[in-house]
């Protein structure tokens, strides 16, 4: 078995168009479950009463990433054949910050935004207005803003690449923080819990 | 057209619902098993397509199939539109994550359904109009938009996607999400608390 399969030719771009929807309903369904379609649990991250978005996000992000490590370990899976974004720091970083301030402003993120209109929030439909609207702007201004876009390239990279310690060490290591990291995450709700009772609001 | 919509209340308010025909809310599930099962759709993702999952690309491929049948010679003009565009043979819409956005929606929409959580209405805090909530789901989705074409990608494809891949800058980006969100928090409190 060689995977990924679309890359091996296992099926065309029709298919792929299909393979997509269904990963789709995977995706968002999930995403309901957690609660993702509430703009209120998703902020709650942002003042420490429920941190579930760190939680979900980063028990999906092990377990990938586990999957990605012994599929590709096991020959299965050829890793270099995975598609990685390329890396422009300093546009990230930015991008970053602007996406964080408009998720606790907006009270989605662009994905679960969509989760949030399926369930029937009209915040989130004009949330996801607001969205069209700021890559319009963003499409309108990209002569201007092309010099930063591509500042800092660094290529296709991954941290054990970046901190040359190997690829299993890494892994590890994401492991160990995630797992201290839901640990923490769970002691800081509970002391917010307890503050709230001390002193209701 | 605002006034009738009920206000979300989020979480286990489901099952204080006022209304006694409406099927009381299910709780949320385990965040671990939720984020397990989000984990395992994104590595099917990597497995079969070699690729990970996304947002707002797909939102850009909406905004340029737009603006290319309002203005076409102006979306070709402009080397962001065009790369969405490629060479023309095909819509802009017939695009993976265009296909993938769509069963997000259906995908929401079915676990809403079996949960009984799909009702109309807008989420916020008590302390915040209805209007003042959109005018601010609307600003918060503009900044959104032009950070996560600025950073090309999103919490999906950057955070979740590239974290699980290791990739270096998204990594970055992700802790610049966290910080930037926390750093905004206090400022915009009154509308979630």
């Amino acid at each position: 078995m060689n995977a990924p399969f679309f890359k091996f030719g296992l099926f065309g771009e029709n298919v792929s168009l299909i393979v997509a929807f269904l990963i789709g309903i995977g995706f968002g369904f999930f995403l309901e479950r957690a609660g993702f379609g509430s703009a209120r649990k998703l902020t709650a991250q942002f003042y420490f009463t429920d941190l579930a978005v760190f939680k979900v996000m980063f028990s999906a992000i092990i377990t990938a990433m586990i999957g990605l490590f012994y599929l590709g370990w096991m020959g299965v899976l050829d890793l270099s054949l995975v598609y990685l974004t390329p890396t422009f720091m300093l546009p990230q970083v930015v991008g970053g910050l602007l996406l964080g301030v408009g998720f606790v402003v907006g009270g989605y993120c662009p994905g679960t935004a969509c989760v949030g209109l399926a369930t029937g929030k009209i915040d989130a439909l004009v949330n996801l207005l607001g969205i069209f609207a700021g890559i319009l702007v963003f499409g309108e201004l990209f002569p201007f803003v092309e010099a930063f876009y591509t500042a800092t390239p660094m290529g296709q990279v991954t941290l054990p690449q970046i901190m040359n310690i190997p690829y299993g060490v890494v892994v590890f290591a994401v492991i160990l923080m995630a797992v201290g990291g839901f640990a923490g995450a769970t002691r800081v709700e509970k002391a917010m819990a307890k503050r709230k009772e001390v002193q209701p609001s | 057209m605002l006034a009738d919509t009920k206000t979300v209340t989020a979480g286990a308010a489901g099952g204080e619902s006022g209304e006694a025909m409406v099927r009381p809310a299910q709780p949320y599930w385990n965040p671990y098993v939720a984020g397990f099962g989000l984990g395992l759709v994104l590595l099917a993702s990597f497995v079969i397509m070699g690729r990970g999952l996304g947002a707002s690309g797909a939102f850009s491929s909406l905004v340029v199939a737009g603006s290319n049948a309002i203005a076409p010679e102006h979306t070709r003009a402009n080397q962001f539109y065009a790369e969405y565009l490629g060479d023309g043979s095909k819509s802009p819409l017939m695009d993976w994550l265009v296909f993938e956005v769509i069963g997000v929606l259906v995908g929401g929409l079915i676990s809403g359904t079996l949960a009984g959580r799909v009702r109309s209405g807008i989420d916020r805090g008590p302390a915040i109009s209805n209007r003042a909530r959109l005018f601010y789901a609307f600003g918060g989705g503009g900044i959104m938009g032009i950070g996560a074409k600025l950073a090309r990608g999103c919490t999906s494809g950057q955070a979740l996607t590239g974290g699980a891949l290791l990739n270096a800058g998204s990594w970055a980006f992700m802790m610049a999400v966290f910080a930037g969100a926390y750093a905004m928090a206090y400022f915009v409190r009154r509308q979630w608390q």
